[in-house]
């Protein structure tokens, strides 16, 4: 009966323990991203990505602080500004101190100057913006702060490997930009003017923004950019802005490249198919072709059996959590942001999987990395959508923008 | 001058896809009185049937068995939901058509997923038709245009010369006469009601492969088609092909032509401000023409209603 009764205690002692262990005790991090609605898609995706690297990159290597899980919590904002600082504040609310977000710059805009005014009214409640995608420079120049990291190269940095590629095809003579008319798409079109005329004698035929997600058939679009006579075009698009648009210029008899940054995966390599090949040319820190690693191709493997519907499109979701982890274990709390923050300022991580190094540049908090450029090519060996077409990596950039200005004045706490 | 021609026939076939859609609405309108909200998200099950049946039997089969299925869903759509909710009023019908929507769209997500679906135009329509101001028109293109223009002359014959058209029309203005003559008046609504659903289907099987099958296809046009039913007159198959078109020319001329809000403040003897950018009136400056293009249509809705409320060929008391 003693024995039993110890038992019993013992039992009930590691019970409490382990649930403790395993339910209070993971480091939080909230995913603010369209859920639901037409534009789910990129914000599903996302999760999936996030929910796999940090079960088998972090937790099942042992998670931090010798023992503690990630645990990844999805927030719909709707793809909208107001709802997404809403979600913000339910998620501090839930004692969550790192808040994951990226697709639209223009809510990441809303996200980090909503975390700037709460850190500084809630010394003890701060947390830390994590932003793995959105793109606008401005995040990382006269928006900078010292809470927000962005773990993708800025739309500047990518214009830049994009031009370098340009500047080498003597038979761009003239250049088309459309794009989104919104923060990003201006950034874009800015950043391609100033590189352009900075490394190359093309000439600009047209550079012009349309309504966001509101122009359903591109065709007139098309039959301008034909009419003007451009070699190439370079867009911002992403969704379905960017697949009407490629899909109006094949049809409209266009021929030459199309430099993106997001005309791949959520089903446009699927569609393109046959027709993208030669034509979609996309800028990235993404593409596996060739496999970065063989440890890559056996993670892609364990990814490929979770979620066979989806693609493992964005290898900086690994670069942002293995760096966060780290900065957690170094600053030896995950509590204290400040501390976490300043542990992640200045890093290098150096990752085997991806076979690349990520330098997360203190002065602005941009990380630098290899950036590719990529053909919609059949000859692949991961593709997109299931489709047997992906992105085959044509050029690299090594460390893309390493030395590139920023008007960021960080004030540290 | 041909990049013009060029342009007119891209808005006709614009306009001509949006007459599919607005026509199965107003007939419903016409008959029943209520606006079916939910008609664009028809309109989407339209293409991922389409796009299903295409998976194993081609584009042509689903082109002959997308619609009718959508039919039968329209139909028990009346004879199960509206026809329960109808006894309440008009309100009411027009929020189950709301949530019906909203319904659909979260089954098209649950059932296809979020990502675009690859569902293609037919290899055999998959080639350049004709070359105009070294533009291309797609063979696949002058087929949508033809197929709106049948469904227009099919449906003007039967409502106009037709016995089917008589009864449909008489139950229209005097229901309470047509079913003491002995007609079936609630079998006609769910006819009509089917068949309205139907055509939102047909025009997703045959746009779904040029404007892309997606979960946001209805959001993406289902408000402009409401606007063609309005500004054409609510409940004329008519007023609903004109407006149509107008709309169809008026976004894809306003895209065409990078007309700038400059050149017409210059033109009233306005001077260009040295730094546009730091300009108070930068936004004013740097306006075009393709950037308000989309609006157009709802300018023209909300002028319509104010002068004209009936719309352009409705009539006063509908």
């Amino acid at each position: 009966m003693k024995l039993f009764k110890k038992i019993a205690s013992f039992v009930l002692a590691s019970g409490v323990f382990f649930c403790s262990s395993t339910f209070a005790d993971t480091v939080k991090i909230a995913f603010i991203e369209p859920l639901s609605g037409p534009y789910a898609a990129s914000g599903s995706q996302g999760l999936a990505q996030f929910k796999f690297v940090a079960e088998d990159q972090i937790n099942k290597k042992g998670g931090v602080l010798g023992g503690k899980n990630f645990e990844i919590i999805g927030f719909d904002n709707k793809l909208s500004a107001k709802e997404a600082v809403i979600q913000v504040e339910v998620a501090i609310d839930q004692g969550i101190r790192f808040i994951a977000q990226g697709n639209s710059s223009g809510i990441a805009n809303a996200i980090t100057d909503h975390v700037k005014k709460h850190n500084k009214r809630n010394p003890d409640k701060r947390v830390l913006f994590i932003n793995y995608s959105a793109v606008d420079p401005a995040l990382t120049n006269d928006k900078c702060n010292f809470w927000h990291f962005r773990f993708d190269a800025n739309a500047d940095n990518k214009m830049d490997a994009i031009t370098d590629v340009i500047a080498g095809q003597p038979d761009i003579k003239k250049m088309y930009l459309i794009g989104q008319d919104y923060s990003f798409g201006k950034a874009v079109a800015a950043a391609a003017e100033k590189y352009l005329a900075e490394k190359t004698s093309v000439e600009i035929v047209g550079n012009e923004l349309h309504p966001i997600s509101k122009v359903q058939d591109f065709t007139p679009y098309a039959r301008k950019i034909m009419a003007s006579g451009a070699d190439a075009v370079i867009t911002g698009n992403w969704g379905a802005d960017m697949l009407n648009l490629g899909k109006s210029l094949t049809e409209a008899g266009y021929k030459g490249p199309i430099y993106c940054y997001y005309c791949f995966g959520v089903g446009i390599t699927s569609v393109f198919g046959e027709k993208g090949v030669g034509m979609l040319k996309a800028v990235g820190e993404g593409f596996h072709n060739p496999a970065p690693s063989d440890e890559f191709r056996q993670f892609h493997k364990r990814f490929k059996a979770k979620y066979p519907d989806n693609d493992f499109d964005q290898p900086r979701v690994i670069n942002a959590l293995s760096m966060l982890a780290l900065a957690i274990d170094k600053a030896g709390t995950a509590d204290d942001v400040v501390a976490v923050a300043k542990a992640l300022e200045g890093m290098t991580f150096d990752s085997k999987l991806l076979n690349t190094k990520v330098y997360m540049r203190p002065q602005d908090h941009q990380a630098i990395q290899n950036l590719h450029i990529g053909d919609h090519s059949a000859d692949v060996e991961f593709d997109m959508d299931n489709s047997g077409y992906g992105m085959k990596i044509f050029k690299t950039v090594e460390m893309a923008s390493m030395d590139s200005p920023t008007t960021c004045k960080m004030k540290r706490p | 001058m041909d990049l013009f021609v060029i342009n007119f026939l891209d808005g006709l076939i614009y306009g001509l896809l949006l007459f599919m859609l607005s026509s199965g609405l107003t007939l419903i309108f016409s008959m029943m009185g209520v606006l079916n909200l939910a008609h664009s998200a028809f309109f989407m099950l339209g293409a991922y049937f389409a796009y299903q049946i295409s998976l194993y039997l081609g584009f042509w089969v689903g082109l002959l068995v997308a619609p009718p299925i959508v039919t039968v869903l329209g139909a028990l759509v009346e004879r199960y939901g509206l026809r329960q909710v109808h006894q309440y009023g008009h309100v009411p019908e027009l929020i189950f058509t709301f949530g019906l929507y909203f319904v659909i769209e979260e089954l098209v997500q649950y059932i296809w997923g979020k990502n675009f679906v690859e569902y293609r135009a037919p290899e055999s329509l998959d080639f350049v038709a004709f070359t105009l101001a070294g533009g291309s028109i797609q063979a696949y293109k002058v087929f949508m245009l033809l197929c709106s223009v049948a469904i227009f002359l099919g449906l003007y014959y039967v409502l106009a010369r037709t016995r089917v058209g008589m009864i449909i029309q008489a139950s229209l203005s005097y229901p309470k006469t047509v079913e003491s003559l002995g007609h079936n008046v609630p079998l006609v609504f769910m006819g009509v009601f089917g068949v309205g659903t139907g055509l939102a289907g047909v025009a997703g099987v045959i746009a779904g492969p040029t404007l892309q099958t997606y979960p946001g296809m209805a959001f993406a046009l289902g408000s402009i088609v409401f606007v063609c039913v309005v500004v054409g007159g609510l409940g004329s198959l008519f007023g609903a092909f004109v407006a149509s078109l107008i709309i169809g020319w008026m976004k894809t001329f306003a895209a065409a032509y990078n007309v700038g809000a400059a050149e017409i403040l210059m033109y009233f003897g306005f001077e260009y401000p040295d730094n546009v950018y730091y300009h108070p009136w930068r936004d004013l400056w740097t306006l075009t023409l393709p950037q308000i293009g989309p609006l157009l249509p709802y300018l023209l809705l909300v002028l319509i209603l104010i002068f004209r409320p009936y719309g352009l060929f409705g009539r006063r008391d509908a």
